[in-house]
This record gives C-alpha cells, structure tokens and sequence, in this order.
C-alpha cells in the first residue's frame, strides 16, 4: 500500500502548477543555495503545493471535515473537562445507584451513584492524551530507527528487519497486554506499552521510503556537494519520505486509542476511579441485562471517536495521495 | 514447489522457537511473580514457602536451564500445570478450550468471507449506488470500531429491541450467532473493501471486456472471469485475518460468555501463570503460521503465474 509508492512519484502531479508560488515550507528541502540546485528547484515548488494540495483536498472531503469538526470536539472537550462536567468523576450517591438517564444525571448513574455524563467527559481526555501522545513515542522511535536501517542498509538493516518479522508474528493487543499486565496499570505505563509495540510499523515504512529515495539523482546530487549523513536524512531523504509517515500517524492515532479502550475493558488499563470509555464498557457490560445504559453511553462514545479518525485518516491519506484512493 | 514448501516449514521451528524465547524473557524480566501473588485479597507467602514453591515448580534454576526444560517438555506436548488452576494440567484446559475458540473462530470466518465477498462484489457492480454505499459503510464500522463496541450495540439491538437471540452462553446453535457476528464484522469489513478494490479494476480489464463482447451473460462474466481474478489479492489477506480473529475472541468470549480460550489469553498473563501464557502464545502462534503456510500455498493454487 502506501509503502509501495515512493513519495518523489507523488509529488508528480502537483509539480505542473507554474513556479510562481514558491511558499516557505520549500525552504526545508534546500537549505543553502548549492543544495537548492542539487535538489533542483522545481523540487521546491513541488513540495509547497504537495501540502497546500492536500490541504485543499482534505477540505473538499466532507466526510473528513466531519470527522475532523468531531475531533476538534472531543480535544476541546478534553481540555476543557473541569468545566465542562456537571459533577467530579469521583463523586458518588449512594442514594442514586444504578439510574437510567433523567433531569438531574442526563446519562444516569453507574454502580456508585457516579454521574455517567461527567465521568465520559473525562473519559475524552484519556482517550485523546492515549491516541495522540503514544503516537508521539511510536515516532520519536520508529522514525529514526528505520531511517538509520533503510540509510546504512548491511547488517544493522538485516538485524532490523528480521526483530521486525518477529515482532509482527505476535499478535500485537496481546504483547501489549503482556507488558502492561508486567508494568501495572496506569497512564504512563500506556504510554510504554503502546510506544514498545507500535513503533515497528512506522519504522517499516520509513524505512521502504528511505530505500526508494535514496537512490533517486537529487540524493546523488547532494552527496557529490558535499552533504553529509546527516543533513543527507534530514535535509533530503525524510522530507520526502513524510506522506507516508503522516498518513501512518493518522491510522495509528485510533489504533492507540482502541489499545487503551481494549486494555481498560480488560482491567489492565487506567486505573480507576479515573475514568476511560473502555474501562466503562468493561465495567458495565456484566450488567447489561439490568442496565443497559452503564455500556452503551461509553460505547457510542467510542464508536464516535473511531469512526471520526477513521473518516479523517481516510480523507488524508486521499489528498496526500489521490493514487491511493 | 517442494522446496518451497520444505524450507517454509524448516522454518516453522525456528520462528516459534523466537517467539518462544522472547515470551519467556518478557515474563521473567518484568517484576512481579507467580509465587507473590498480585491478585486481590491474596495472602502474602512466607520466604520458605515461596522457596519451596520455587523449587517445586523449577524456579529456582538460572533461566537458560528452566528454558531448557520448558522446549524439551513442549515438543512433547507437556506444558506443566497451571499456576493459577493448580490441579489441572495447560493440555488439559486447551484441548478442552481450544475446540470452542476454533468452532467460534471458523464460523466467523465463514461468514466474514461470504459476507465479505458478496458485499464486496455488489459494491463493485453498483459502483457509485445504493448498494455500493451500504457495503462500504458496513466495511467502515466493521473495521473502525472495536469488537466489544459491536458486541454491545449487537446485544441491544438483537436481544433487546427484537428478542432474536439470547445474550450469551454456548449451549446451543441460536446462542453461536451473536458472538460469530460480532467478531465476523471487522475481518469482513476488510474483505468487501479488498474485493471492492480488486473487483472495479477487474471489471474494466480487456479480458473482461472480450468476455461481455462475445455475448457472454452478466452472471458468468462476474462469476467466471471477474471474480476469479479479483479473488487473488483478497487470499493473502486471510493470514493476517487469523491474528483478527484470534485475538479478538477474547473480547467476544468474554461477553457472550463463551467457554472458549480466548479468556486465558489475558488471564494467563495477568495471573503470571507461566506454563498457560508460554502454551497460549506459542498455541497461537503455531495455529498463525500454520495458517500462513497454507494461505500461501492457496494463492500459488489460484494464481498459475506465482511460482515459488
């Protein structure tokens, strides 16, 4: 898929706008004016449009606007969760156990007399912390690890390649439970876990990017100006490996937040009384015979917020690169 | 042919033999043990009993030796007792348990394809209509939510608001279909999208065109020509499609409160009961190569220009 097509070859169809719009985002690719010519200044153009592109394909996707208007959503509700909940996450009524939505707790109580409604307003904030800081990690690690392996090629890529294989011969959620159920619960220990674990994708990509780019001639051509290793990746290769990098960080997004919600539900996740959707679920799925309301309120939730990152990893990986569609 | 095949299952040993190695050194490298109990309300035991214990069950020995012993007594099917279900033997709770899973696992397979296949092809031929969105947005929720998600939304619906099916067990063939479906959803989400893919760049090929052109009927020119060629890319998806299933029993099981062994997955692990999480991995795993092995050799059966 993605890693197949090398990001020079996308970059093709925004280059035949005329050279007049030249923004600054050129500027990462040349720095000094002799690298300006080894990339070739056409290069530069191509890459400005390439986002602005994207930007404007993105926009036209309603589904991804709409997706994108949820997240926005949620991350303010996230932010703003003090305020926003009617009631503290902790606050029990033993007196109210059980209720199903009514005027005073709009989405009823759970098995403590918590209000349901402020304890999913806090719920976002684990969620959306999970989904975009342990994508943080997966790319601090990943990134340069496939780089290296993709530049340096020999033996450092052997060993590489073959940790990768078997680690996609595990079943992934299940070496992330392995970890956390070792690590212990909590946030942080999330972070961990996810970061161990999914950095390897990335780093696969990264790495068929920089294999395909680093032989094309403007990688030559820097190289016989002098440009060493490292402005070699960070200057030339890695800018025009990103699509894919970005398009990847879009779809692993929700795929953090569905290992928290995974983990949470199995008890292994947050730690209580701290609120997380699929902690909820996990919870509220033994009673949902009698109350039905305790699951599927966090459901929705969770349902929702996939849903949106999906549409809007969809619409991304659309503009950054029709041919995939 | 044979040598391929040969040097596929050459290397079946070594993989499991790795992923063997690295189960091990995760379970033992993080803190905690199965001999001080982490669960809840459990006494703590003294420092001779833990000793005792250790030697017992071969814990007290330096790791490459109790590693040793662990693969010379897999390779014959002995995994030990259970830590936590101490008077049971791990072989003796997975041939009970794995029948279930597999049972479950399959039928959800069975229906993924099928499902998968035929959402896909309508998508296909009714590129752009109503039957084309319907797929599409099925395979969309199928894949993007979590199958504990569906799982829920699928006992609302179809306990509930229409009371077709009961809201778990095993005992009978009625309670086998919610369970099947919510863990079928995802890996046919991912079917239709492939069969849709491959389906629409089919049907635009010169062969398919030759077909119409000599007066061939719209059923065998889908069936016979299309169909044919837009079943090889979504073959090699069936491997990976294992791993889905497989881990997601878990989820599935527990809800619709299914005996199989999917539970021990995370039991296993957060129990630190050493024998079943090394047995259930490796279990696992094999069944995934296996499984591999046998999707690869299918994709040279369909496609006469793969050779290996």
């Amino acid at each position: 898929m993605a890693s197949s097509t090398p990001a020079s070859d996308i970059r093709l169809g925004g280059g035949r706008r005329p050279p007049s719009d030249a923004s600054p985002q050129g500027g990462l690719r040349g720095q000094s004016p002799r690298s300006n010519v080894a990339t070739s200044g056409e290069g530069r153009i191509r890459g400005s449009s390439l986002w602005r592109d994207g930007a404007r394909r993105l926009l036209r996707n309603r589904l991804a606007v709409a997706g994108g208007s949820v997240i926005v959503l949620l991350c303010l509700i996230a932010i703003f969760a003090d305020v926003l909940a009617p009631l503290p996450y902790t606050k029990t009524n033993f007196g109210r156990l059980n209720e199903t939505p009514s005027r005073d707790y709009p989405l009823g109580t759970d098995q403590l007399g918590r209000d349901l409604l402020s304890r999913m307003i806090y719920g976002a904030r684990v969620s959306m912390l999970v989904g975009l800081g342990a994508q943080v990690i997966v790319v601090l690690i990943g990134v340069p690890i496939g780089a290296l392996s993709g530049y340096l090629g020999g033996r450092a890529d052997l060993v590489l390649t073959r940790f990768v294989d078997v680690m996609y011969a595990f079943p992934r959620l299940l070496f992330v439970i392995l970890v956390m159920s070792m690590l212990g619960a909590g946030l942080t220990n999330i972070f961990i876990a996810i970061g161990l674990t999914g950095w390897v994708g990335i780093a696969r990509q990264t790495r068929a990017q920089v294999l395909a780019i680093k032989e094309k001639e403007f990688v030559d051509g820097a190289r016989a100006l002098g440009a060493g290793f490292g402005r070699l990746l960070t200057r030339h290769i890695l800018p025009n490996a990103l699509t894919p990098i970005v398009v990847a960080v879009t779809f692993g997004i929700p795929e953090a937040i569905f290992t928290e919600a995974a983990l949470s539900f199995i008890g292994v996740g947050i730690n209580p009384p701290t609120p997380s959707w699929g902690q909820m679920v996990g919870e509220g799925q033994q009673y949902i015979r009698s109350y039905w309301h305790l699951c599927v309120f966090p459901s929705i939730a969770i349902a929702v917020t996939m849903l949106s990152f999906t549409f809007f990893g969809d619409g991304v990986r659309d503009a950054l690169d029709p041919k995939l569609k | 042919m044979f040598h391929y095949v040969l040097s596929r299952v050459l290397w079946l040993p070594p993989t499991l033999l790795a992923m063997a190695l690295v189960t091990f050194l995760v379970m033992h490298a993080t803190p905690g043990s199965p001999l001080d109990p982490v669960a809840e309300g459990a006494n703590p035991l003294s420092p001779e009993a833990q000793k005792n214990l250790a030697k017992y069950y071969g814990l007290d020995r330096p790791l490459y030796e109790q590693f040793g012993i662990f693969v010379s007594k897999a390779v014959r099917g002995d995994f030990g007792n259970s830590f936590v279900y101490k008077t049971r033997s791990v072989r003796e709770i997975l041939v009970e348990t794995f029948p279930v899973s597999l049972l479950l696992g399959s039928m959800a397979l069975v229906f993924a394809i099928v499902g998968g296949l035929t959402l896909g092809i309508l998508a296909a031929i009714y590129q752009n209509r109503g039957w084309d969105y319907l797929s599409v947005s099925l395979a969309t929720v199928g894949v993007a939510l979590p199958n504990f998600v569906l799982a829920v939304f699928l006992i609302i619906l179809f306990s509930f608001v229409l009371p077709l099916f009961p809201t778990g067990g095993w005992d009978s063939p009625r309670n086998w279909v919610l369970p099947t479906v919510a863990l079928a959803l995802a890996p046919m989400g991912i079917i239709a999208r492939f069969t849709r893919a491959s389906m629409l760049e089919v049907i635009r090929a010169d062969y398919t065109l030759t077909a119409r052109a000599k007066g061939l009927g719209e059923v065998p020119v889908i069936f016979k020509h299309a169909l044919k060629n837009a079943f090889i890319p979504v073959v090699t998806l069936l491997g990976p499609m294992f791993a889905a299933v497989g881990t997601g029993s878990f989820f599935v099981e527990s809800i619709f409160r299914v005996p199989g062994m999917g539970r021990f997955f995370v039991l296993s692990m957060t129990g630190r009961d050493y024998p079943m999480i090394m047995a259930v991995v490796l279990t696992y795993g094999a069944f995934l190569a296996i499984m591999n092995l046998v999707v690869d050799l299918l994709y040279g059966v369909l496609d006469p220009r793969i050779r290996y």
